[in-house]
């Protein structure tokens, strides 16, 4: 039998396995919008009890649930990576399921409203469609030239593969793009989700569209109208360092080397 | 309401939609209907590997792959079901390969592999390295790669649409598939689309417990259809529980942890699984590990001021090891749990996973209105359909192998049927039970509440059919079932508008969660044996003599409109591998 070696608990632990309830009540301000009710948004406060350790999104399943059932939000797994719920809370983009009420400061109102530059269609929903399209321009698939296809695997090396590592994490939730100044002002302009995806195609050792991709990506609507104000890093749930893999791009575009 | 046609419709677009879809478009004209946006399926939430013998860093051979799906699913699996999995699993994950996806690699570039629950060398030998994996985010991978190649290929979606019936249609006696209506969730607005082949790749139904690693959507929206329309759901009492969910929130913490080498341990630090599977350890099939964690809490050695979880310990292994191989599930402890997964034990129990059951299909992903006769025209795959590869206990990595291997056949055979066939005609007023079912929850005023309904459903779930499961608890749960139906009759919603109503949508969602619980539970019931995931504890053993079948279970309608459920059985295909006595 294999020796105990728990015996020591952290502080951590302690608390994360603490049953004693510990209701606090907050506030969660939403903007609301529902061009059927009527054609202005506008807050609404609502109160309710949370435990400091449930996400903003239970507490926005608490009201719907309990309180109104008329607020629309999207959301699914709950737990990150299905990227639903991308949102703006407390003037930040982040998803909902991933922020805990204890980490965004419950003594005052938590602010919740729609992700920006993008129209919103009702209450925390948004119209993804031009999201999408910016990615579907990027050519965000493995493009080889050699039509025979190899009967094994390609091989690549796992330095090869760490190289764009980073950029595979992206769940399109869009959190980035939309705490992007730039593209707040300017609809056209790809986004740094978009930049991510060809980025990570660019930087895949087996792919063989690098030249077109930076050649989409050079456009007027392109990498060159990034600010490097790194509000897209801030913003990623996933930790991925966007701006830095924005200047990877524009570096691609000015050596030819990736 | 608008009518659409295409030669083939797909209803879901996760992995096994995906998967469909790209084979379906080359082949047909092809929509895919989706509930959410494609990527965001719980096929993302997938983590330790898809299995295939591709013997990259050890001996490994299909058949070996075949042996242990089949013991995995305690002798239930279909095995020429099983043989086909394990065969074109290599094609499988070399194909993913093809299209992109970032497999991790061995030194010499290959794709790298490590060990998973129930996968062994040489029948049971050892634990064998046959999952295929992108650290820690497999699932995340395949579908981005799947969606990718979707965009690639030009498959048409129809995002948030939401699918609520299935139409068919008699042609010469012959009940044959003649489309799907969908609701729109942005307009409210109803769309009938008319189709040569339909596959249904709608996912799983988790949502009906309460401690759950499936996404709020996961509510068994394709199987619930099907039922209604008078198809039969197969081994519908069989549901996985994984063993490492977080404790009370079930997000799900990869088998890959214990692959990796990380160890369940009890309150006194003990390595307890060393007592229940000698020779796998903390990597036998998940019903048995699920199992020996409530067995160590019933008996008082759980974690904790309730002593009602035990810990996954991933302390001895190296930070390197973890920031590599398990950053998603490290991240989650330290997110959802505030600890430190290098210093500290992460708090678990098992959580409601994976439905093994479902709608029964043949291996060409047909779906079958009987033991054996086909709806033409109707496919189904994935974890809505039940093949069955999966029979009493699904191993880890076959699911996502299942999505691909599945999807890609049910995709070439739905699209080579609308090739050799005409469309079939629509029913009479075919959005008509759908437009009823909206009206009257939307206009309903009712004293129920969508979310009391759903919460004693899944506490009544999580004490009655869940790990350990006994006559009482099972007609306990039945009853509760049948009320709760009842009461569902006068539920209303708050929201009674048309743009995006998810209030809505939430209680149509419901409506199909109390359906299939009650096939669960029946079948569940008269299933007096113990096997796989289906553990009876007033029957402990496996009754090889009367329950070596499968469930299939039938709604009935009476002459007075009361419903009622009629179970029947179905053989279970066997070719090489005789039932044996299932040790770890």
């Amino acid at each position: 039998m294999s020796t105990p070696t728990l015996d020591k608990h952290s502080a951590a632990l302690d608390a994360a396995e603490s049953t004693a309830a510990q209701k606090i009540t907050v506030t969660f301000r939403i903007r609301r919008f529902n061009p059927e009710v009527s054609a202005d948004a506008q807050w609404q406060d609502f109160q309710l009890e949370l435990d400091p350790k449930e996400r903003v999104l239970d507490g926005l399943h608490k009201i719907k649930w309990e309180q109104d059932g008329t607020l629309t939000f999207r959301r699914s797994c709950a737990h990150g990576i299905c990227g639903s719920d991308a949102m703006r809370i407390n003037g930040k983009n982040r998803l909902a399921c991933k922020t805990l009420i204890k980490d965004i400061n419950p003594e005052k109102p938590i602010t919740v409203e729609a992700i920006k530059g993008l129209t919103v269609l009702k209450d925390l929903v948004v119209d993804m469609e031009p999201f999408f399209q910016a990615y579907r321009d990027v050519m965000p698939f493995l493009i080889t030239k050699d039509t025979n296809e190899p009967t094994r695997e390609r091989l690549q090396s796992a330095e090869d593969r760490e190289r764009f590592d980073d950029t595979t994490k992206c769940i399109l939730c869009a959190a980035c793009t939309s705490s992007c100044p730039v593209f707040w002002n300017d609809g056209q302009y790809f986004g740094p989700a978009a930049i991510v995806n060809a980025h990570r195609f660019i930087f895949d050792s087996r792919d063989e569209a690098g030249e077109q991709r930076l050649e989409i990506l050079n456009d007027k609507d392109g990498v060159w109208r990034c600010r490097t104000t790194f509000n897209c890093t801030d913003a990623c749930p996933r930790g991925i360092e966007v701006t830095k893999a924005i200047q990877e791009v524009k570096r691609a575009l000015i050596t030819r080397r990736f | 309401m608008k009518i659409h046609k295409y030669d083939t419709v797909i209803v879901g677009a996760g992995g096994a939609g995906m998967r469909a879809a790209i084979e379906a478009t080359k082949r047909s004209r092809t929509a895919v209907l989706t509930k959410l946006y494609p990527t965001r399926s719980h096929t993302g939430a997938a983590q330790g590997g898809m299995a295939a013998a591709l013997a990259n860093v050890e001996e490994d051979n299909w058949e070996w792959h075949t042996f242990d799906t089949i013991k995995g699913g305690d002798y239930l699996v279909d095995q020429d079901a099983a043989e086909i999995l394990a065969k074109e699993a290599i094609d499988s994950v070399l194909d993913l390969e093809k299209m992109g996806l970032p497999f991790n690699r061995t030194p010499n570039g290959t794709i790298d592999q490590r060990r998973f629950g129930g996968h062994s060398r040489n029948h049971g030998e050892a634990p064998v390295r046959r999952s295929c994996y992108a650290s820690d985010r497999t699932g995340h991978m395949i579908l981005q790669t799947l969606y990718q190649n979707c965009v690639k290929e030009g498959v048409e979606f129809f995002n948030e649409f939401y699918v609520l019936d299935l139409l068919l249609n008699d042609v010469d006696g012959v009940k044959k598939s003649a489309g799907v209506v969908a609701y729109e969730l942005a307009t409210g607005e109803i769309h009938v689309f008319q189709a040569k082949s339909i596959i249904f790749a709608s996912g799983g139904t988790g949502k009906f417990f309460k401690v759950t690693s499936n996404a709020h959507t996961l509510t068994g929206d394709g199987q619930a259809a099907a039922w209604r329309r008078g198809l039969p759901l197969e081994d519908m009492e069989f549901f996985q529980f994984h063993p490492t969910g977080i404790w009370r929130m079930g997000i799900l913490l990869t088998e890959g942890a214990r692959g990796e080498g990380g160890i369940l341990r009890n309150k006194d630090g003990e390595r307890f699984m060393e007592k229940y599977a000698p020779v796998m350890k903390d990597l036998a099939s998940r019903d048995v590990v699920s199992r020996s964690i409530y067995t160590e809490i019933r008996e008082g050695r759980g974690c904790g001021p309730e002593g009602d979880h035990v810990y996954l310990d991933l302390t001895h292994l190296p930070p390197e090891q973890l920031d590599a191989k398990l950053p998603d599930i490290t991240e989650f402890a330290r997110t959802y749990l505030g600890i430190e997964p290098y210093t500290d034990p992460i708090p678990i129990q098992p959580t409601a996973h994976y439905a093994m059951g479902g709608i029964p299909t043949n291996v060409e992903g047909e779906v079958l209105a009987d033991n054996t006769t086909v709806v033409p025209g109707l496919y189904a795959a994935g974890e809505v359909a039940c093949v069955s590869v999966h029979g009493a206990n699904r191993l880890g990595t076959n699911s996502l192998l299942d999505i691909n291997v599945f999807g890609r056949r049910a995709g070439i055979a739905a699209a080579e049927y609308a090739h050799k066939n005409e469309f079939v005609e629509l029913p009479e007023d075919p959005a008509k039970q759908v437009q009823d079912q909206v009206e009257r929850l939307r206009d309903s005023n009712g004293t129920e509440s969508v979310v009391a309904l759903r919460t004693e459903l899944q506490e009544c779930m999580d004490a009655n059919v869940m790990v350990f499961r006994t006559e009482q608890t099972i007609k306990t749960a039945v009853e509760k079932i049948g009320e709760l139906r009842e009461r569902y009759l006068n539920v209303s919603v708050q929201d009674k508008g048309k743009r995006f109503n998810t209030d809505l949508l939430e209680a149509i969602e419901l409506g199909n969660l109390l359906d299939l619980a009650e096939v669960m539970a029946v079948s569940a019931l008269a299933r007096k044996e113990s096997r796989g995931g289906h553990y009876r504890e007033d029957y402990p053993n496996r009754d090889d003599v009367n329950f070596m079948r499968h469930t299939m279970a039938y709604r009935e309608v009476g002459a007075d409109g009361k419903e009622s459920i009629r179970l029947d059985y179905k053989p279970v295909v066997q070719t090489r591998y005789q039932p044996m006595e299932r040790k770890y």
